[in-house]
């Protein structure tokens, strides 16, 4: 499987060539489409057309269209100007931001009282320069997203994690701005058609995300594996106390402890 | 770029996130275009309810219109028949002016963000991305 984010950065990768074959390639607007109206389905909105949805990554406005559709004014952020220029083309709806999202978004509290993104924060865990930090783009973006949003509104985003480790930096991030939340896993058992959805919700809200179909998976995590991943973590002085102990308990002789124990000797010893 | 979006964007650098100057966004030079959309008095009412009136004051008249009133409408509902002529005014200084061209600065750093061809350019350069 091809992932463009190891190519190039996004607003590089999505040249004019590149965005004009993604923007009319019919296999991308179909599963673009369901993506953006499994998306809507998982947000649970009411009915009515008086709300204001931001979409980050909007591209060349596939999603929005969508989201025009269905009656809703809407705002798109993206880092690629000539997917924008493609969405000028289409004469979409909604207002168009050329932004980098890892910058944070731009709006002032309360603005929003949805927001959806389809297959684009992923782009945040690539560092795509010397002085980017994917923790603190990704960080930035949701604390901004958490302000921008009004208190109670909900978030879904649809991404490719290239594996678990940018699940677990998407999510601890989110948690971290404040939101509350957690991932959904659309169709698990295939490789091809699995999709995360990352669902978050800015405080508490009148209608809760529609988790119709949806089983909540424990995590049981394996004590062996905890104590692995726990040796990874330990410093040098916890390491020479573990050792000793254990030389201990099987009748070694062992040094005492001091509070020289597993110092550095200086060189001018 | 809309009218309405003026009411809430504001300026991207972390620096300004503290400052209360940093929205709204002075705008300068700006070509305006009135284009003709759908009227939804339902959206125009809750989005009232949402708007910072000083700051809609305020740049309405960065575009050269100072007939505004200083007071916000209040306790508007879209299904009074009175109303109806006040949401038309606002649909059409909210949704239908649009900016083609122009510039937005930050009061609080005095970036200048451009705006061409109605899309807004938000990137910042290296030493200003946090």
């Amino acid at each position: 499987m091809s992932r463009p984010e190891q190519i190039a950065p996004p607003e590089v990768f999505y040249n004019d060539s590149e965005s004009f074959k993604y923007t009319n390639n019919s296999r991308v607007m179909k599963i673009q489409a369901q993506m953006t109206d499994r998306s809507l389905e998982l947000l649970n909105l009411n009915n009515t057309s008086d709300l204001f949805l931001i979409d980050v990554g909007c591209g060349s406005g596939l999603s929005g269209e969508i989201l025009t559709e269905r009656g809703f004014q809407w705002v798109g952020l993206d880092i690629s100007p000539s997917m924008l220029a493609n969405g000028l083309d289409k004469e979409v709806e909604g207002d168009l931001f050329l932004s980098d999202i890892g910058n944070g978004i731009p709006f002032r509290a309360g603005t929003f009282d949805a927001g959806i993104s389809i297959s684009a924060i992923q782009w945040l865990c690539n560092a795509d320069s010397s002085n980017a930090d994917p923790k603190k783009r990704l960080l930035r973006f949701f604390n901004t997203l958490y302000s921008s949003l009004k208190r109670g509104g909900k978030f879904v985003a649809q991404f490719y994690p290239a594996n678990d480790n940018q699940i677990e930096q998407i999510t601890s991030s989110a948690k971290t701005a404040g939101f509350q939340g957690g991932i959904i896993v659309d169709d698990p058992e295939s490789k091809k058609n699995k999709k995360h959805y990352l669902v978050l919700t800015a405080g508490v809200s009148e209608r809760q995300i529609n988790l119709k179909g949806v089983t909540i998976e424990q995590k049981n995590e394996n004590s062996k594996l905890k104590s692995k991943s726990k040796r990874q973590v330990e410093t040098r002085k916890e390491y020479i106390n573990r050792k000793k102990e254990l030389m201990t308990k099987r009748g070694k002789k062992v040094a005492n402890d001091s509070k020289f124990t597993a110092r550095k000797r200086r060189p001018k010893f | 770029m809309k009218f309405l979006t003026t009411n809430f964007v504001r300026c991207p650098i972390k620096a300004c996130d503290s400052s209360p100057d940093s929205f709204p966004l002075k705008f300068q030079d700006t070509t305006l275009i009135q284009e003709e959309q759908d009227f939804n008095p339902q959206f125009i009412a809750a989005m009232l309810e949402r708007l910072d009136w000083p700051a809609v004051v305020s740049v309405a008249s960065d575009l050269g219109n100072n007939s505004l009133p200083s007071l916000k409408p209040e306790n508007i509902s879209w299904e009074d028949q009175e109303n109806s002529q006040l949401l038309k005014d606002l649909h059409t200084l909210l949704l239908e002016t649009k900016i083609v061209e122009g510039k937005m600065v930050c009061r609080n750093c005095h970036h200048i963000f451009y705006i061409k061809e109605s899309i807004a350019n938000f990137l910042l350069p290296p030493h200003l991305a946090s």
